[in-house]
């Protein structure tokens, strides 16, 4: 009996994200009275496999053939069901990443492990019962789901388990799982990653703008306020449609769910679809210039004036701010 | 090229949620229900792929005989025949095996499916129907060519995209970019009507999980304004009473 965790590695290192994995595995771990073991795959550094010791895991496995250092989907699935079976793991965590996304469902059938995405607690565990909490309806409702197999497979979102230290130190081992070529079928051609920008999905402020910015042209305040608070930008439904910005950066019902600890919305009205997708950002402040936007009825702070004023005036407030601080 | 394309009836974007039976169990009460938007866009997108002749378009759904509408607006929109799964659609892995059954020897090359129902968002069923027919899965695709029989997927990363490529068959989940989503026109409407609706009962599947209650995010206090003038003020109280920066 053990909890094993994927560690997610962007080019060779862990994201904080990652990190928040492994602690909120241990804590499942410590109510099951039982290890953590942690499963990287690809080519990372010794340093930042020490580190997963840290957050929690007593143990690392790691996987790190050639033909594994690039993502591939059915080839992963299969060395994490094979470590799932080496290790006798009754739970497996995943981040609810896009990679998440495309390896844990694979897993599940793999194993007949019932699997609960998107998860943004720790479980309710009761005689080997799990329940867990995870958002249903784009984020306007949440669902408390039980998970009853023997083996349990759980991702969980960006931005909803604190990062914990546990100063433990993991012993480090080698595992080999044989593939077959079929778990090679699809190639990877070409990786784009902004290196510069935060990743909207895993961010902890973000900046985003609707309709009352007028036109694309007019992003520059948008993208300058994000700046300097170290934060993502996003936008809603009309904006990503009438293409003044990309789709990947649509929250909302039919777009992306965020939950980020600060949500900045700057001349978004705030309809139900769009509101679907921020409801689980911890705080909320709306910029509009009309008061009876219905965004401010869902809002922490408010500012009702014109973006084009406010937004800059703002961006030199947490500038002067950031200068003290 | 035989395309396959999966759709799930979902409560329409607009729909206030709430739920009965002690917060166990969706409230449909005056509920309008929809093709779920990226499975329009997925439909979309095969139709582009099939026009000319170049292929043939069935469309799956698991669901009872109340969505049936959804399923004629598909064939509206373009599918050539369809099918229905006659059972509840209690979870991705019942979702996944009902439609893994069906397709298993039927000589799909492309299986498309939303990258998501905007219900339970699960986000899994194309990766386990990948398992389920071992063939390969790319999850959240936003753009999406065909060359023969080779499939050029961008899939959405953190931060970035990975453009994929893999021989059919394959099955790919779609999110916004991959199409536009089409309108049916009238002559859509009225051939919908009469192209066939085959209904198959389901198949026996494992039971992992279990929707116990439900419940809705808690309403925020009152908005705190503060003016344009007083900016700094905003900061300060984003960094001593929301403590987020």
């Amino acid at each position: 009996m053990s909890v094993l965790v994927y560690v997610e590695n962007v080019s060779g290192k862990f994201k904080k994200s990652t990190f928040e994995v492994v602690s909120y595995s241990k804590a499942i771990a410590d109510q099951l009275k039982t290890e953590l073991v942690a499963i990287s795959i690809g080519d990372v550094d010794q340093g930042s496999l020490n580190l997963l010791g840290n957050y929690g895991a007593s143990k690392v496995l790691r996987v790190s053939t050639d033909k594994l250092k690039s993502f591939a989907n059915q080839a992963y699935a299969t060395v994490l069901a094979e470590a799932v079976k080496h290790i006798n793991a009754d739970v497996l965590v995943l981040a609810n990443s896009f990679s998440g996304k495309g390896l844990a469902p694979r897993v599940s059938v793999k194993l007949q492990a019932g699997l609960v995405d998107g998860v943004l607690e720790l479980p309710q565990i009761d005689n080997n019962i799990f329940t867990v909490k995870k958002t249903a309806f784009s984020g306007k409702a949440y669902a408390f789901v039980e998970i009853d197999s023997v083996i349990k497979i759980i991702t969980l979102n960006p931005n909803s388990y604190p990062l914990k230290e546990y100063g433990l130190t993991a012993t480090i081992e080698d595992f080999v799982v044989e593939l077959k070529a079929s778990d090679f079928s699809a190639t990877i051609k070409e990786v784009v990653r902004a290196t510069n920008k935060v990743s909207l999905p895993e961010a902890e402020l973000v900046v985003s703008a609707g309709r009352g910015m007028k036109g694309p042209e007019n992003w520059g305040m948008i993208e300058e306020l994000a700046d300097v608070l170290g934060a993502a930008t996003a936008c809603s439904k009309p904006v990503s449609d009438a293409d003044w910005r990309p789709h990947e950066e649509h929250v909302g019902q039919t777009g992306i769910a965020i939950s980020p600890n600060l949500y900045i919305a700057v001349g978004i009205s705030g309809a139900i679809q769009h509101l679907a997708g921020v409801s689980s950002s911890k705080t909320i402040v709306v910029i509009n210039k009309d008061p009876e936007a219905p965004f401010f009825k869902a809002a922490d702070y408010g500012v009702v004036g014109d973006a084009f004023e406010v937004v800059p005036k703002l961006t030199e407030a947490i500038k002067a701010y950031k200068a003290h601080n | 090229m035989k395309i396959l394309v999966c759709v799930s009836n979902v409560p329409d974007t607009t729909t206030k949620i709430t739920f009965t039976n002690e917060n166990t169990q969706f409230n449909t009460t005056g509920v309008q229900f929809v093709l779920n938007p990226y499975d329009e866009i997925a439909l979309s997108r095969a139709i582009e792929l099939a026009e000319g002749g170049k292929g043939t378009i069935t469309v799956i759904h698991v669901g009872e005989i109340s969505s049936e509408p959804t399923i004629r607006k598909a064939l509206a929109i373009g599918a050539d025949d369809a099918v229905r799964i006659n059972a509840a659609p209690r979870d991705a892995y019942f979702v996944a095996n009902q439609i893994a059954t069906y397709a298993r020897g039927k000589g799909f090359d492309l299986i498309l499916t939303g990258r998501e129902s905007i219900d339970y968002n699960g986000s899994q069923v194309a990766a386990m129907l990948g398992e389920f027919l071992d063939i390969p899965s790319i999850s959240i695709v936003k753009e999406l060519a065909l060359d023969g029989q080779v499939v050029t997927a961008h899939r959405e990363i953190e931060g970035g995209k990975e453009v994929v490529s893999v021989s059919v068959p394959v099955i790919v989940s779609c999110a916004e970019g991959v199409a536009e989503p089409k309108i049916p026109n009238m002559r859509g409407i009225m051939s919908a009507r009469t192209k066939p609706l085959q209904v198959i009962e389901p198949v026996q599947t494992p039971k992992f999980l279990t929707f116990k209650k439900f419940s809705t995010p808690a309403p925020r206090g009152t908005v705190k304004l503060v003016s344009e003038a007083e900016i700094a003020e905003l900061v300060n109280l984003l960094h001593t009473e929301a403590k987020v920066i």
